[in-house]
């Protein structure tokens, strides 16, 4: 890692801090727990950085830990986001709740 | 010789054309990450956002396969099939009551899918890194690392495999606190002296004994600010391993995951009056029942089922508050069933939601939601409390400390200064318990002593059943 590589990303990281205290805080507290398992199946983004681990071959070692951790991640993304749609499907408003 | 150069040429500028085609993909997905919790700003802007998050993946994973490094299509195959399996499984049969075990288990499985990556970087580079990408991935196998066996203990806690009281012992403050200083100082040893396997597995091993051992003392009642911390470091250890891989779109997410948890636990620890230094090595259990306040006066009031389904049956407002009771007896859809047959009359029905009510952020907001409760009739703390004195019967199913009045009458209490629902302040208050036992905290609750207090005794869902039942005969 050189040190502008290393600069570009702790500005990176200093905006997207400073990004997701603003859009974070708008979140309402009825929707934290969508909001934990939200950001739970975004941060299964760690899957790009698994895959190619699991692809590569630079050694066996490699591949088996980027394997599981492929599994670990799409575990996260896929149940994740399911699961948030399922939870955000059932917050309704007081017209159509009642319909049901 | 120049068709050489022309395939080398040609190879080169496919090396680019791929390189940006990644990187855009990346972008795109952090824009729309961004844009889709933005969204979650508003129960109706919600779903929308997150179709766009979801898109944002599926263009990320997309470019990640043309990464100029795979070699190989099988194993990236088999593991995402795995991932996708387990996932849409989980993700379909989990029910709502179980929504904060799922949340550990996928914090454990976010932490040990950094652990591994950076474990395997490591390998990568024969151990020599230097400094400053030895910082980044030693931050990432130990976060990863420590929040694997905590969630997973975390896990174990909520489902009941393991007792949710603090797990305490003396002198385990020291323990812990010198067990992480060991673990530090072999991370900046390495930093330092690069190079070293054994030392680096030995830090690895820490971490993750670190990780149980700091949820150990940590009872049932202080799950929300957990879970909170718990999201937090699982986030920051994918943000560390984007610094690792230089990756900016894992830098943008693990961010934001890292933040949207460690907001959640400022507010949670708010809700409860408390520091996270308190709620990580205070284990409030023990120290709660030392301290609880001495003798209560007056005794319990046991009131019949058809009183109090006449007191709610001819009453202008009512207010249920709920708490983890109301999950543990799977209670949400009879309580919104007494609450239709109570408007049907044409009384008023508001729920009461304290932010550390159940055993994560926004627990028990899911579970009415899933009872069809429109969230309208959901106030927040601030929002229902001036109500309380205008309501005639508040019913409290399955809490106890967000509306234990000791939290703001007595100074000496173990919770004091805690903000809690007033419950007491409304002109009838009935308590739905399952016995005459204490609270999770083990705190003596004087609202159940109070004269304005009646405690109906049983499984909530069958008493709010019975209730139904009652009303409607009324």
């Amino acid at each position: 890692m050189t040190h502008e590589t290393l600069i570009s990303a702790l500005y990176v990281f200093a905006l997207a801090a400073f990004l997701g205290y603003q859009v974070i805080s708008r979140v309402p507290p009825l929707l934290h727990t969508p909001l934990m398992s939200a950001t739970n199946a975004i941060s299964g983004i760690s899957l790009v950085g698994s895959i190619v681990t699991a692809g590569a071959n630079y050694s066996t070692v490699s591949t088996i830990l980027g394997v599981i951790a492929v599994a670990c991640s799409t575990t996260n993304v896929v149940g994740g986001f399911v699961i948030t749609d399922r939870m955000l499907k059932m917050f309704k408003r007081k017209e159509i709740a009642k319909k049901e | 010789m120049t068709q050489i150069k022309i395939c080398v040429i040609h190879v080169h500028l496919r090396l680019i054309m791929q390189t940006y085609f990644i990187e855009f993909s990346y972008l795109l997905a952090s824009i729309l990450f961004i844009l889709g919790l933005k969204g979650l700003s508003h129960p109706e802007t919600a779903k929308r956002g997150m179709h766009l998050a979801e898109f944002g993946m599926l263009m990320a994973i997309v470019g990640t396969l043309m990464h100029h490094e795979i070699v190989t299509y099988t194993w990236i195959l088999i593991g995402l099939a795995i991932g996708s399996v387990v996932g849409l499984a989980m993700g379909v049969w989990v029910p709502m009551t179980a929504m904060p075990q799922r949340t550990a288990l996928s914090h454990a499985f976010g932490a040990f899918a950094a652990a591994l990556v950076g474990i395997s970087e490591f390998f990568k580079h024969g151990g020599h890194l230097e400094p400053v990408m030895m910082g980044a991935l030693g931050f990432e196998v130990m976060l990863g690392a420590l929040t694997t066996t905590g969630s997973l203990l975390a896990f174990a806690k909520l489902q009941g495999l393991v007792r949710g009281t603090p797990m305490t012992y003396k002198g385990q403050n020291i323990f812990n606190m010198t067990l992480l200083a060991v673990t530090v100082g072999i991370f900046i040893y390495l930093i330092v002296v690069p190079g070293s396997m054994p030392l680096f597995f030995t830090m690895v091993g820490l971490a993750f004994i670190f990780g149980l051992l700091l949820v150990m003392p940590i009872g049932s009642a202080d799950m929300p600010v957990v879970m909170s911390l718990l999201n937090s470091y699982a986030g920051l250890a994918s943000a560390a391993t984007g610094f690792v891989l230089s990756n900016k779109v894992l830098i943008i997410a693990g961010t934001l995951d890292g933040f949207s948890g460690f907001i959640l636990s400022i507010l949670m620890c708010r809700a409860m009056n408390r520091s996270i230094t308190n709620v990580l090595f205070g284990a409030f259990g023990s120290a709660a029942t030392a301290g609880a306040a001495g003798e209560q006066q007056g005794s319990m009031r046991e009131v019949g089922l058809e009183d109090i389904a006449t007191q709610l049956a001819y009453a202008n407002k009512v207010i249920f508050v709920p708490g983890y009771g109301l999950a543990t007896a799977q209670a949400q859809h009879a309580v919104r069933e007494l609450a239709d047959v109570l408007e049907k009359r044409g009384v008023t029905v508001k729920y009461g939601i304290h932010p550390v009510a159940g055993r994560m952020p926004g627990h028990m907001n899911v579970l009415l939601a899933e009872a069809n409760v429109p969230y309208s009739a959901l106030y927040e703390l601030e929002q229902i409390n001036p109500e309380f004195p205008t309501t005639d019967v508040a019913v409290v199913i399955g809490a106890n400390d967000v509306v234990n009045p000791d939290a703001r009458d007595n100074p000496g209490s173990p919770i004091a200064g805690m903000p809690i629902l007033e419950v007491d302040r409304s002109k009838s208050v009935v308590v739905l318990k399952r016995g005459q036992g204490k609270g999770f905290s083990g705190l003596e609750n004087p609202l159940f002593f109070k004269p304005v207090t009646g405690m109906l005794y049983g499984d909530a869902k069958d008493t709010l059943t019975r209730l139904v039942q009652a009303v409607q005969h009324a």
